[in-house]
């Protein structure tokens, strides 16, 4: 059979055309994302003059994060303290322990570790909700009675998200020091004063826990973003509600890494 | 749910986060910086600084009374002019002597002042004229191998 017989069917231009197709609608998404992040600025107005809502999504968001993100803290400083104090014997310096334990958590485990907890115990649940709202058409009934979704729905939980996001991630950053503490020091016999004035003297207010809790600001924005984008966007079916939590996760904590990275080289390359 | 009782949660929470903040401020970290407004300027020059980075610690006795503001390259003298941010509670002599030391054997650099005897003090912007240069441990090595071989070698 001749190669040139059926263009118009073959598989390499399906291929191609499914190519631009998809390409066109990262494109669209990513132009509708913006508008959809500019629109909720614009409307945060309703969610400090209603702050009751707001308090409410904090609770959803914060307060029912707390414990996996305290005891994930926990353990996380409990093995920096374990596998810290084993390569630090080997060089006779035990005594950095405190150093290692609080820098590695105040500059990226911390807003890092937590902001991965976040996108995938808070994140899902946002985007989850937003899509079914939507499905049921809980949003549209709401602008038959001319009120604004995204002023009542989508930037309340935005800016709850917000700030629930450095708490977390400072609450996260205490409990491992706490967690490198009882391991070093209760438990294997670091030198306690060694622990906390070699911390205290290596970690510096402006340039590790300022910088942290600006990289945690920045995450909360992104992933609260990302969720209640997905949901807001999701396919009003089951499928697309279930995908839509999906990537909601994958998409933000991506977004979370490569961020990280970002302003890490933004942070901590210029100094020294 | 009630709406008192989220509330208190909500609120036991911010507690919570603003009393880690305020522990990771006080209890694991410190300010480096002095702040602009409560310090003086003097420079020091140096033929060499080995590592010392610009925020290293100045000590006297043992306490840290400044932090390096500025390191440059004077292309003049061919000499590194290090500005010197002292803390305004600590006045030193005019004669006091500047050196850059190495805490512990591979540790950080930082600036060691000997207090010298005279009556002046050093206001801002002057200059420390006694310095004394890093340690280089390669010069120090090549010197003792130096002398090594001079010692063995048949007279």
């Amino acid at each position: 059979m001749p190669m040139t017989c059926d263009w118009k069917n073959s598989v390499l231009k399906r291929s191609i055309e499914n190519l631009g197709n998809r390409t066109l609608q990262g494109v669209w998404r990513i132009g509708f994302a913006a508008r959809f992040f500019v629109a909720v600025l614009l409307h945060s107005g309703t969610a400090f003059r209603r702050f009751g809502l707001t308090i409410r999504e904090m609770y959803f968001t914060g307060v029912l994060s707390l414990i996996i993100i305290l005891v994930s803290g926990l353990f996380v400083g409990m093995v920096l303290g374990l596998q810290g104090y084993e390569t630090l014997q080997t060089y006779g310096a035990e005594e950095a322990l405190g150093i290692l334990v609080a820098l590695s958590l105040v500059r990226e485990l911390g807003p890092v570790v937590a902001a991965l907890l976040f996108a995938s115990r808070a994140g899902s649940a946002i985007t989850a909700e937003i899509g079914l709202m939507k499905a049921t058409e809980q949003l549209s009934a709401m602008e038959m009675m001319a009120v604004d979704p995204i002023a009542r729905v989508v930037a309340p939980r935005f800016w709850a998200g917000v700030i629930s996001m450095p708490l977390l991630a400072a609450l996260f950053s205490a409990m491992g020091i706490f967690g490198g503490y009882l391991v070093g020091v209760q438990l294997i016999g670091v030198d306690e004063g060694a622990f906390w004035s070699q911390m205290k003297s290596a970690v510096d207010l402006e340039r590790d826990i300022l910088n942290g809790v600006i990289k945690s600001v920045v995450f909360g924005v992104a992933i609260t973003t990302i969720a209640l984008f997905e949901g807001y966007d999701a396919p009003p079916t089951a499928e697309g509600v279930s995908g839509a939590t999906t990537r909601t996760v994958v998409a933000s904590s991506l977004a979370v890494l490569a961020l990280d990275f970002v302003l890490t080289a933004f942070m901590f390359r210029g100094l020294n | 749910m009630n709406k008192t009782v989220l509330d208190l949660w909500v609120g036991l929470f911010v507690i919570a986060g603003v009393a880690a903040l305020l522990f990771l401020a006080l209890k694991v970290g410190s300010t480096s910086v002095v702040s602009v407004a409560n310090s003086y300027e003097v420079v020091a020059r140096f033929d060499n600084i080995g590592g010392l980075k610009p925020r290293a610690p100045i000590k006297s006795a043992g306490v840290v009374v400044g932090r390096v503001a500025d390191i440059r390259f004077d292309n003049e003298t061919f000499e590194a002019a290090v500005t010197l941010r002292l803390d305004n509670r600590y006045a030193f002599p005019k004669d006091t002597a500047a050196a850059i030391m190495t805490s512990g054997l591979l540790g950080e650099q930082y600036i060691g002042l000997e207090a010298g005897g005279d009556s002046q003090m050093l206001k801002d912007q002057d200059r420390i004229f006694i310095t004394q240069s890093a340690v280089v441990l390669e010069n120090l090595i090549g010197r003792f191998m130096y002398g090594q071989a001079q010692e063995g070698a048949p007279q």
